[in-house]
């Protein structure tokens, strides 16, 4: 079947265990948010399934194909990565960022096609950087950036797309943003995995919720079926207020020791 | 794309008119007819034992050498991701340093004046070899510019004891002038002993250029984007490694090249790290040979040693870049 599936994986760093029988898919068509609290593995999960360390057990099987037994290239084509926070490192032009989302699809010597430059731009269309386009990013705002480093991920042309923590030290409005950005990558036909803190993003955001708690699976489901009282009680220690409005669910949590 | 071709043919262009004067300038002016005949004419003639056995192995050792260094700078900078690497960082110029003075204090050198690269080549292979060693069981970056640092201290250390020890003056001043940096007196066997190691240095690094591209949006990035992180860390260390350790064997210790060539390119053609790997190779080879060719002009005074130029002409150049570029820097 066409999708990115997590079966039974152990990863072990350094003697220590950081995920435990950890079992999950992503279908294309949908955004799934990974929740947990810091220290849970979301971050080592998105790792893990992008081979940058080695599980101990279990399989990721990418279209029924084992990540194991494709080249670097070849997953690079399937899965993207937004990195949490990603530096650049030179003053490249923010055309030149976005252009390393062709990286997997080109051999070292190959200079971009025709085909690649009008992926490259519809990407920058896409996550509005298009006048960025000649700036270097190291004078870019925090925001501005976020979108060229999504830009890249984007021309990528990856079903599954893996973002960690994409929303993390953005301001409200672009936090908005780059959801709407992520939320319509899935409405593209591709598979969004998306780890995040705000779980009042990730109720409105996400079409299915993975929550992790100490390496450990503890639900996976509907967004206010996985954001339940008990739930937030024994993995965050918080409590949660909810309302709807116009169709749409809110929730904003407190300390567990607040009255009502 | 089409800047990046027209500079390159500017630089090789400038790089061959630069070979050329460097071929009739000398002790013996030669005009371009006369440097023509010793190409041509018969090979015992004086004009071509000057052009072809004094001055030819000169100036391709010095293309060759500026290259090495001013792409092994590019390669090492970008792999690093860090502006103030050199080959000097990774630890290879003070290994071949410290093997060349062995060389010269246990007396070989005068027995065999050869035994001077090949002892200073051992040094560069022992010091690559260790950073071998460690770039394949430790994955951190930062750990391997620690190690070499390390390297580099303990290679001087030994240079500075072997010179603490020796008797004579003369050998004392021997090792310095080596390791000030000269083409003098190189031969067609000095040139044969560094093209091999030199050439494969440059196979190993030629085509890590998408990888640094890659690698500047950080390391767990390029290696979502499908790069080979630790096989690019091995082609950059070995590769740069080999080819500055016969660099360095063949003319001792050059400079500041690695360090400025590869920010000259930045700031003339382009910030793609692995944009500048083939300009940097131009420039670097136009650099030293223009440097050599002012060692020889004429100077009241000692001769200056090629390593004195490069650094007199490098430190200024690389204050002003830095200075230009400032606003880029983070």
């Amino acid at each position: 079947m066409n999708c990115l599936k997590i079966e039974n994986i152990n990863l072990e760093l350094e003697n220590r265990v950081i995920l435990k029988d950890i079992s999950a898919t992503l279908n294309k068509g949908e955004i799934v948010g990974l929740i947990g609290p810091n220290g849970a593995g979301k971050s080592s999960l998105l790792r893990s399934i992008l081979g940058l360390v080695k599980i101990s057990k279990g399989n990721i099987l990418i279209d029924d194909l084992n990540i194991k037994d494709l080249k670097l290239k070849e997953r690079a084509k399937k899965i993207a990565y937004a990195a949490q926070g990603a530096p650049v490192h030179w003053p490249l032009n923010a055309e030149n960022v976005v252009a390393l989302g062709r990286v997997p699809h080109l051999n070292p010597w190959q200079k971009l096609s025709a085909v690649d430059e009008e992926i490259i731009e519809n990407a920058m269309v896409q996550t509005d950087c298009i006048s960025l386009k000649g700036r270097h990013v190291t004078s870019l705002s925090g925001g501005e950036r976020a979108r060229v480093l999504l830009a890249c991920v984007l021309a990528t042309a990856a079903p599954y797309i893996l973002a960690d923590e994409p929303v993390a030290s953005l301001d409200p409005s672009h936090q908005l943003q780059v959801m709407e950005i992520l939320k319509n990558l899935s409405q593209n036909d591709n598979g969004v995995m998306v780890v995040m803190h705000d779980l009042s993003l990730a109720l409105r955001y996400c079409d299915r919720l993975i929550l992790l708690n100490d390496g450990q699976l503890v639900g996976q489901g509907a967004p206010e079926i996985v954001l339940n009282d008990e739930n937030l009680a024994d993995v965050f220690g918080i409590r949660a207020k909810r309302w709807s409005d116009n169709g749409e669910n809110y929730l904003i949590t407190h300390n567990i020791n607040q009255g009502e | 794309m089409n800047k990046y071709i027209t500079s390159n043919l500017l630089l090789i262009i400038a790089l061959i008119l630069t070979a050329i004067a460097s071929l009739m300038i000398g002790r013996t002016p030669l005009d371009v007819s006369e440097i023509l005949y010793g190409f041509v004419g018969p090979a015992n003639d004086p004009i071509s034992i000057i052009v072809i056995e004094l001055r030819l192995p000169r100036v391709l050792l010095g293309i060759l050498i500026g290259a090495t260094l001013g792409i092994s700078g590019a390669a090492l900078q970008g792999v690093l991701r860090n502006p103030l690497a050199d080959p000097g960082v990774i630890g290879v110029t003070a290994s071949a340093s410290l093997g060349a003075v062995i060389a010269i204090h246990s007396g070989l050198a005068i027995m065999w004046p050869l035994f001077i690269p090949l002892f200073a080549m051992a040094g560069a292979l022992i010091a690559t070899a260790i950073l071998l060693f460690v770039s394949v069981r430790e994955s951190s970056l930062l750990m391997l510019i620690l190690v070499g640092i390390g390297i580099s201290s303990l290679a001087i250390a030994g240079v500075s004891l072997v010179m603490n020890m020796a008797e004579s003056p003369m050998s004392v001043r021997d090792m310095v002038m080596w390791m000030l940096g000269s083409l003098e007196n190189r031969t067609s066997t000095d040139l044969l002993l560094a093209l091999p190691f030199i050439l494969f240095g440059w196979i190993m690094m030629i085509n890590v250029g998408q990888g640094l591209n890659a690698l500047s949006v950080g390391e767990d990035t390029a290696q979502s984007m499908g790069i080979n992180i630790s096989m690019l860390k091995l082609r950059v260390v070995i590769g740069s490694a080999i080819s500055v350790g016969a660099a360095v064997a063949a003319c001792g210790s050059i400079g500041f090249i690695g360090l400025v060539v590869p920010h000259m390119v930045r700031g003339l053609i382009t910030n793609e790290p692995g944009g500048i790997l083939i300009p940097s190779a131009l420039m670097g080879g136009l650099l030293l040979t223009l440097a050599d060719l002012m060692t020889r002009l004429p100077m009241p005074g000692a001769t200056l040693q090629l390593g004195v130029v490069t650094s007199l002409i490098g430190a200024p150049a690389f204050l002003y870049i830095v200075y230009k570029t400032r606003n880029n820097m983070r």
